[in-house]
């Protein structure tokens, strides 16, 4: 059976009476109506305890009502759909909900963390810094069973099965918070037809308007919410977004808007998009953001039953739960009295309210004293007793300034204490524009400083807490922010509406409230209740000597939780400034950073995951490949077949059977990713010959040269071939993964550097489609499919290139070879390239062509001693290092890139590393790739690196193992022997030699 | 995420379009080859880190796929301006000078 809903009014509230909805807690079943937060429905339900805290393990209740809320701190759902860390004051109840309190495993009633409880108290600021650093390996340790047992939520296991999406919106006005201020300003920005997008986290637009008893002109607070909301509604220029969290305001007025569209629905009902991120760019942003009721410091303030003020008038008016019988209010403010006459309107018992200003006589106040209400001033709650539930509060006389206590502590038995420190204007999404929250002493808070973007805040988010005061800010900023965007003169039709309002008295700046004994031994006074930041720490942290308030909240922990130190924040301030003598508006506050509240990974990655994570690109060739059994290699975005194994083939065996094709027969490659540029222009020879190391300028048409780029430090960036087209035209290749950032390259030099160059770059890598023919029957295979040239020896010889037609196809073929073997690119148009794959194929097949994808290439290359840029360089090795001087121009006439560097001190020492060959002592022994290489074996810990192995594999084609290897001054040490010692406690031995291993005369490509 | 305006596609565009270029106004030596190792080192490696105006190179990437400068403040990230390559920028320190 349900639980009773003890709580319940029997009237009053926005909430359906006629929907009741059944819900399990912590795995109870209980009921509330439709209409209901989680939290109104567990206080309605009578249950004080929801979770337990951090460090210490204790029971905490609700203390607020919105996204403030540190304690009700749930996760939601099950299984895959499970989202951890929300606020019970912000989910809606439906039917068959699932809620759990993350705080406290394995359960909130039996806690293993109050087994640490105990321990907890030697567990000072800075614990975890001073403890659990050393040894390093331990803190892994420490960690998981803390995070676990104290509990920050589950993040689900499964895959996320639901939908998010993504609208970018441009606005002329974005209004944040539809609270009064913010209803008024979006109405009075519509009136100019500008483009107005209202955001409220909230489930109903309203604001403070939901919970009050103002009256604006003739009409209640409700109705002209009601009417307003409508008129909104029925305007084509404003966007309304309930339920939707402005999380982050970025630069240059750009906003990020998480929107929960069916998270408040019965799942089985759900459909269309879970969450909607907005993304915003809006030419003005007002703030109406409003305000946050602070709570008071003072013993043992964390005992569930201790709640804001205001927090308890909403659960009154707003969906008809009193959360308690017998009423302490404690107050240094009159706007808190409200929460005493509501309180005593729902014909519960208000045993006092609780004033620490020595005279107060606002009109609030007299209204309760006129209901018979006991108003005890210039006294402090500075106690509470009570374990899971308050039972008294402690109640003494405080001095004028409340500083201290002045007489005897009396015991007021009760089950609910709200309080009010005054209220802090929600200055984060302001704070976020990188604006300085400025302390304001009339105030009593911080409020947004001066930011350079678009933007204005207006109503409780800079401390007008008058009803008028909000509507009428609203009106002014909302039409001159339309104004500013380009609609509207400016002018408000705002015309001021009689509420009824009498002006409050001053409240008094209370924080820390005193205790009999001081902050140091009096029992924890609770400043930040999620992660259990005391006074008592706080004043520590000032005497180890922490002064900045962004230090202290680092060495406390204060405010790090998922709530940001909404509620603590600010008391937490004072205390620091109190305790090192200074003025609040010198200690300052923290900054503020988005997500405001958290904010679902779903909800910011959208529909960019699994397939649409990032983009795919295929060649022409690719379903030949997938219906041939490709096993894929991602280059850059490019899939390119890695090899193709044969029933029942091992990755080795298909490699080692494709090389040997290649080195007996014949193989095809298809090489359509590698990076082409088409560059043109009466200096395109001159350019090159500027950018790569050797010279273009005497390259003829038909030719082709291999070349290496340096950035200008020196260092390899790229290499390929270029092709001499025509007169002043050029096909550069480049790398597979650096063909942008190649295209980049060119585009600044000439842009920057030398713009009086005739040049022009084009990538035209995706207009052709490359099938490399490579092997000693390569010629035997082209000939069968291209009978317009003469493919003799003598008449297209290595580093030529010709125009052919190929299985019928206009072709560009190039013989140049990456293998070693006679090797023949064939490019065609890229549509043909399936075609000429297949023709190819046909051809071949009498001399068993076989199809090889990167890993054989990457063997093949490697026997040759070929170097892959990017693989066996990694930006820190120069032309020399790889034992490629021969490809450098030092007597070219223009310095070109990178040149200068070659003869700089570092570049010349002694001691480089040098790219080389390895030999394993073990032939069949592959060393692994990026094996850290030794002289000694045996040399103590920690050994002197000589440098690593860049390239490993093993060679069917030579019977033994091949690496390439980058070693300190290694050219001059070939023949020396050289060690890798591995992770499983082996060695393995190799002898240094040439970095060419197969064919170093290179007479095979000749052929 | 800001917004760039683009000199030669005149239109105010988003971020993501570009790339950035480093500082701006670095004149490559006429000569490398008679520069001191200290001198070229200079040129290499070391930039400016100003909190205040910074000029500096994008290029639009996802667009026109040009080159140019920008003037931005480090601290607000506000833009003040953005030139073709080339032409000297007008808002420099102590003219308009910091926002914040």
């Amino acid at each position: 059976m349900p639980a009773l809903e003890v709580n319940r009014l029997a009237t009053g509230g926005l909430i359906d009476r006629q929907q009741r909805v059944n819900f399990t807690f912590n795995g109870r079943s209980l009921q509330g109506y439709h209409g209901d937060t989680l939290a109104s429905a567990l206080l309605a339900n009578g249950i004080k305890v929801v979770g337990r805290s951090f460090k210490y393990g204790r029971p905490r209740g609700v203390v607020g009502h919105g996204s403030e809320e540190p304690n009700a701190i749930v996760q939601v759902g099950s299984g895959a759909e499970t989202i951890p860390n929300l606020r019970a004051t912000q989910v809606e109840i439906y039917e068959g909900l699932e809620a759990a309190s993350v705080g406290g495993w394995p359960s909130v009633d039996f806690d293993l963390m109050s087994i640490v409880g105990w321990f907890g108290r030697l567990m000072p600021p800075g614990f975890y810094y001073k403890t659990f650093m050393w040894p390093a390996r331990f803190w892994m340790t420490y960690e998981h069973i803390i995070r676990k047992a104290a509990g920050l939520g589950r993040a689900p296991q499964e895959r996320d099965p639901d939908l998010y999406d993504r609208l970018n919106h441009h606005c002329d006005v974005l209004v944040v918070g539809a609270g009064p201020a913010g209803l008024s300003a979006a109405l009075e920005a519509s009136r100019t037809g500008a483009r107005v997008i209202l955001a409220d986290e909230q489930q109903q637009l309203g604001g403070s308007l939901l919970s009050t008893h103002s009256s604006i002109g003739a009409q209640s607070g409700g109705q002209w919410l009601q009417e307003t909301c409508e008129q909104l509604a029925s305007c084509d220029n404003v966007t309304l977004l309930p339920r939707s969290t402005v999380f982050g305001y970025y630069d240059h007025n750009f906003l990020g808007i998480v929107e929960r569209r069916t998270d408040h629905q019965v799942p089985s009902q759900r459909s269309g998009a879970r969450q909607r991120l907005h993304r915003v760019r809006a030419r003005q942003v007002i703030l109406a953001t409003g305000a946050i009721e602070r709570p008071l410091v003072f013993a043992h303030n964390d005992v569930p039953g201790v709640m804001l003020a205001s927090s308890v008038s909403t659960y009154i008016n707003r969906y008809g739960v009193a959360p308690g019988t017998e009423l302490v209010l404690f107050t240094a403010n009159d706007s808190a009295y409200q929460c005493a006459l509501d309180w005593h309107g729902a014909g519960r018992s208000v045993v006092a309210v609780v004033d620490s200003r020595a005279a107060p006589d606002g009109p609030l106040v007299k209204a309760c004293r006129r209901a018979g209400i006991t108003v005890i001033a210039a006294h402090g709650v500075i106690d509470v007793k009570g374990g899971n539930a308050v039972r008294a509060a402690l109640v003494a006389p405080l001095n004028e300034e409340g500083s201290a206590v002045i007489g005897s502590a009396r015991q007021l038995d009760c089950d609910l204490i709200a309080c009010s420190g005054g209220w802090s204007p929600v200055v984060h999404l302001s704070s976020q524009t990188g604006a300085k929250p400025l302390w304001d002493k009339e105030v009593i808070g911080f409020l947004p400083g001066d930011s350079w973007q678009a933007e204005c805040s207006v109503g409780a988010a800079v401390g007008s807490y008058t009803l008028l005061a909000c509507l009428a800010e609203g009106a002014s900023a909302g039409a001159a922010a339309a104004a500013r965007a380009g609609h509207g003169n400016g002018e408000s039709m705002f015309v001021a509406p009689n509420t009824q309002e009498q002006p409050e008295h001053p409240a008094q700046a209370l924080f820390l409230v005193p205790h009999t004994r001081g902050t140091s031994r009096a029992p924890k006074q609770f400043v930040d209740f999620q992660l259990d930041v005391t006074a008592a720490a706080i004043e520590l942290a000032a005497r180890e000597g922490y002064q900045s308030v962004e230090h202290v909240k680092r060495y406390t922990a204060m405010g790090f939780g998922t709530d940001q130190g909404k509620l603590g924040n600010i008391n937490g301030v004072a205390i620091l400034a109190q305790t090192l003598g200074q003025d609040i508006a010198d200690t300052g506050t923290t900054m503020f950073r988005p997500c405001y509240t958290p904010t679902t990974f779903g909800a910011l990655a959208g529909r960019d995951v699994v397939d649409l994570f990032d983009p795919e690109r295929y060649t022409a060739m690719h379903r030949w490949h997938l219906e041939h059994n490709a096993q894929w290699e991602n280059v850059g975005q490019w899939k390119r077949p890695r090899y193709f194994p044969n029933a029942g083939e091992s990755m080795q065996e298909a490699v080692d059977r494709e090389c040997l094709a290649v080195r007996n027969s014949v193989g095809l490659l298809d090489a359509s990713t590698l990076g082409k540029i088409d560059i043109q222009g009466s200096d395109a020879a001159e350019f090159l010959t500027r950018i790569y190391t050797n010279s273009y300028l005497k390259l003829a048409p038909g030719r082709c040269r291999y070349g290496l780029m340096l950035k200008e430090d020196g260092m390899i960036f790229d290499d390929g071939v270029t092709a001499c087209i025509d007169e002043n035209r050029y096909l550069m290749h480049t790398t597979t993964g650096g063909a942008a950032g190649v295209l980049a390259w060119l585009e600044l030099w000439h842009q920057t550097e030398w713009p009086e160059l005739d040049v022009y770059f084009t990538s035209v890598t995706d207009h052709w489609s490359t099938a490399t023919i490579s092997g000693p029957n390569a010629r035997n295979v082209l000939a069968k499919v291209c009978d317009d040239i003469d493919l003799a020896a003598d008449q297209f010889k290595f580093l030529d290139w010709r125009e052919a037609t190929v299985a019928g196809v206009k072709a560009r073929i190039f013989r140049i070879s990456f293998t070693g073997e006679l090797t023949y690119e064939v490019n065609v148009p890229s549509h043909y390239g399936r075609h000429l794959w297949e023709a190819l194929i046909a051809a071949g097949e009498e001399f068993t062509i076989t199809p090889y994808g990167t890993e054989t290439m990457h063997v093949l290359r490697a026997e040759k001693g070929f170097i892959i840029v990017g693989q066996d360089t990694d930006g820190s090795m120069t032309p020399q290092d790889m034992d490629m001087d021969w490809i450098v121009g030092h007597k070219k006439s223009f310095s070109f890139v990178g040149k200068r560097s070659l003869s700089r001190s570092d570049s010349v020492r002694e001691g480089r590393k040098q790219l080389v060959g390895l030999k394993t002592r073990d032939p069949q022994r592959v060393l692994p790739e990026g094996s850290q290489l030794v002289n000694d074996p045996n040399q103590p810990l920690p050994m002197s690196m000589q440098g690593h192995v860049t390239s490993s594999y093993f060679s069917a084609c030579l019977g033994h193992s091949i690496a390439l290897a980058v070693v300190k001054g290694g050219l001059s040490r070939k023949g020396e022997v050289i060690y890798s010692p591995q992770a499983d406690g082996s060695v393995i031995e190799a002898e240094i030699v040439d970095s060419v291993f197969y064919d170093a005369e290179g007479e095979r490509q000749h052929v | 995420m800001l917004q760039v305006h683009c000199p030669y596609c005149g239109e105010l565009r988003e971020e993501e379009e570009f790339s950035y270029g480093g500082q701006a106004h670095i004149a490559r030596p006429e000569e490398p080859d008679s520069v001191s190792d200290k001198d070229w080192g200079s040129y290499l490696f070391f930039r400016k880190n100003p909190r205040g105006l910074h000029h500096e190179m994008w290029n639009h990437t996802a667009g026109c796929r040009r080159y140019f400068n920008v003037t931005r403040h480090t601290v607000t990230y506000e833009i003040l301006e953005t030139y073709p390559i080339g032409e000297q920028p007008s808002c420099k320190d102590g003219i308009h000078g910091e926002t914040s």
